[in-house]
């Protein structure tokens, strides 16, 4: 048994959720090797080579791996297959568009966004936004699943040194083209990764509202989040949103504040430590899962709380 | 041009799902069902393009019990011309849902096959991405914005980081995010009108793919609760709970 697991990056760094795949990976088998697809993208084989838990990379270098193309990493990643007992990737958008195509042409049933290792061929994964949880047994030769990379601490990114095999390109896909990356650009904490998220609903009425959410994010060193409302009523742009079709996220504190709690939201944050509900509806839903809930209106408890917050002689980063 | 849709009958998203006692899956029995969301986002965008006389056919497909086929009307009532019901009984994985969808793709060859991008019910994300691998065609997964070109789609993905907009040719597979558009409701007179419309049923038997389940469901259960919270009375007591008892801040 070995695993490959896909990293996922930039061509300069490893995404932060690749190393929270490699601790899920390595429970499933200590021989576990990454693969890096990319182009120009040296500092990316060395810094999986780093990764303590990873035993080998393979480093594959080709300018059709500029971006990220599922139909280009595919055919790479099917003429590795052979030797491999699983295939694992992240359960992100980047996870989910790449590994069902590998799936389905490796003949295997994929498993995804598993939130725990039980065995090598036995998993516990969310079904119906997190409202069930389902053990499952893969009964395929060779099993093809994706992470859910907040059930999971990060690896450590130092003290390894494997060894890094170069090979070669897979066939270019003729049929699909990148074209552009809207990406938006933040000096905030990452969603996904965040200690803290403080994340604003249809309560907040507007996008020039989400000041208020800002300047506590600010304080507080906090990413900003948004449930689907909220993203749809155009407040906010869609990397922001929480919940079963957006980001999965597990902070240790997590604000909401004008989201009165749809199932589908919840999908997204109820694992979180500790939460906090801001509404003026006390029987919203969003105060069932709530640790602290506050039922006041938005616009005054918003000021208010910047001002406490003020008050603080620390605040942990 | 033509366009597949693809739909599944799902629990509906404002059910609050309960997991059976017996740990065997969750109660559908007397539950509501309808249409899983973003498959009506798929219907809804084929039916737009149609409109805007850049395709000629759209064809629903539903793959289930006989009660699936409700989905199939639901579209044809919206705007699909003829429906496909491929019946099958019990839980049908994505890989052998994209291998049904195949066999149906090489009799009907559309243009372009569009579904949502995940079920509600098991929250797999798959068959969209699986029907592309086995045809060999590009996909565009996430679909927040489609714009039909002459012989190519430009779409834009929701990903993490933001948008992403590549091309496909056609033939190609979509799978559609929420945001793409708003569905329409299906008028009384095109509800009535639908039940006319032509729906083929079909035995998954006699398409030749094998849906015999490969990964076994051990069990389901509840998802760990939350312990009971407290209201507090105002923003000082919040913040003196968050920085003294949970210190979190």
């Amino acid at each position: 048994m070995s695993v490959l697991l896909i990293a996922e990056h930039n061509n300069k760094e490893l995404k932060p959720f690749t190393y929270n795949a490699v601790s899920a990976a390595s429970k499933i088998d200590e021989d576990l090797h990454i693969l890096v697809l990319g182009n120009k993208s040296e500092t990316v084989a060395k810094s999986a080579s780093e990764i303590p838990n990873v035993k080998k990379v393979i480093h594959v270098d080709n300018e059709i791996y500029e971006n990220f193309i599922a139909e280009n990493y595919t055919s790479a990643i099917i003429k590795h297959a052979d030797t491999y007992s699983h295939i694992v990737c992240s359960a992100n958008t980047f996870g989910k568009n790449l590994m069902p195509r590998i799936a389905a042409l490796l003949d295997t049933s994929q498993v995804s966004d598993i939130i725990k290792v039980i065995s090598a061929d036995t998993f516990l994964r969310p079904i119906y936004a997190g409202n069930a949880f389902a053990t499952v047994k893969s009964n395929d030769k060779k099993k093809c699943i994706t992470i859910r990379p907040t059930s999971f601490e990060p690896a450590p990114a130092t003290g390894g040194s494997a060894e890094i095999v170069k090979s070669e390109a897979g066939e270019a896909f003729k049929n699909s083209k990148f074209v552009k990356r809207e990406e938006i650009k933040s000096d905030r904490p990452e969603l996904g990764t965040a200690r803290i998220v403080i994340s604003g609903g249809r309560g907040m009425q507007n996008s020039e509202n989400f000041k208020l959410i800002s300047a506590i994010a600010d304080k507080l060193n906090a990413a900003i989040g948004a449930s689907r409302a909220a993203v749809d009523a155009g407040y906010i742009t869609n990397d922001h949103q929480v919940g079963q079709t957006g980001k999965v996220v597990v902070p240790d504190l997590y604000i909401a504040v004008g989201i009165s709690g749809a199932i589908q939201h919840l999908a997204g944050m109820k694992e979180s430590k500790i939460i906090v509900a801001i509404n003026k509806d006390g029987e919203a839903p969003i105060f069932s899962v709530a640790d602290y809930g506050l039922e006041a209106d938005l616009f005054e408890a918003l000021p208010q709380f910047l001002e406490e917050l003020n008050k603080l002689n620390t605040i942990q980063k | 041009m033509k366009i597949l849709v693809a739909v599944k009958r799902v629990i509906d998203y404002n059910v609050q799902v309960r997991v059976k006692e017996d740990g065997t899956g969750v109660v559908t029995d007397n539950v509501k069902m309808s249409t899983n969301p973003p498959d009506d986002n798929a219907v809804e965008e084929a039916v737009k393009i149609k409109e805007s006389g850049k395709a000629k056919e759209i064809v629903a497909i539903t793959i289930g019990e006989e009660k699936a086929q409700e989905t199939v009307r639901k579209a044809l009532a919206v705007g699909a011309d003829r429906g496909i019901h491929v019946k099958v009984e019990g839980i049908v994985e994505p890989l052998a849902v994209s291998k049904i969808l195949q066999k149906i793709v090489d009799k009907e060859k559309p243009d372009l096959v569009f579904m949502g991008k995940q079920a509600i019910d098991d929250d797999c994300n798959q068959t969209g991405q699986m029907l592309a691998a086995l045809l060999g065609w590009p996909q565009a997964t996430f679909a927040s914005k489609i714009n039909v070109k002459d012989s190519a789609l430009e779409v834009t993905r929701e990903v993490d980081e933001g948008l992403e907009t590549i091309e496909v040719n056609i033939p190609a597979i979509v799978t559609c995010d929420l945001r793409l558009n708003e569905p329409r409701y299906a008028s009384l007179p095109n509800i009535m009108k639908a039940k006319k419309k032509p729906l083929e049923q079909i035995n998954a038997s006699d398409l030749g793919v094998d849906t015999k389940a490969r990964i076994e469901q051990i069990k389901v259960e509840e998802p760990p609760k939350r312990k009971a919270g407290i209201k507090v009375a105002n923003v000082s007591e919040l913040v003196q709970k968050l920085k003294n008892e949970a210190k979190v801040i």
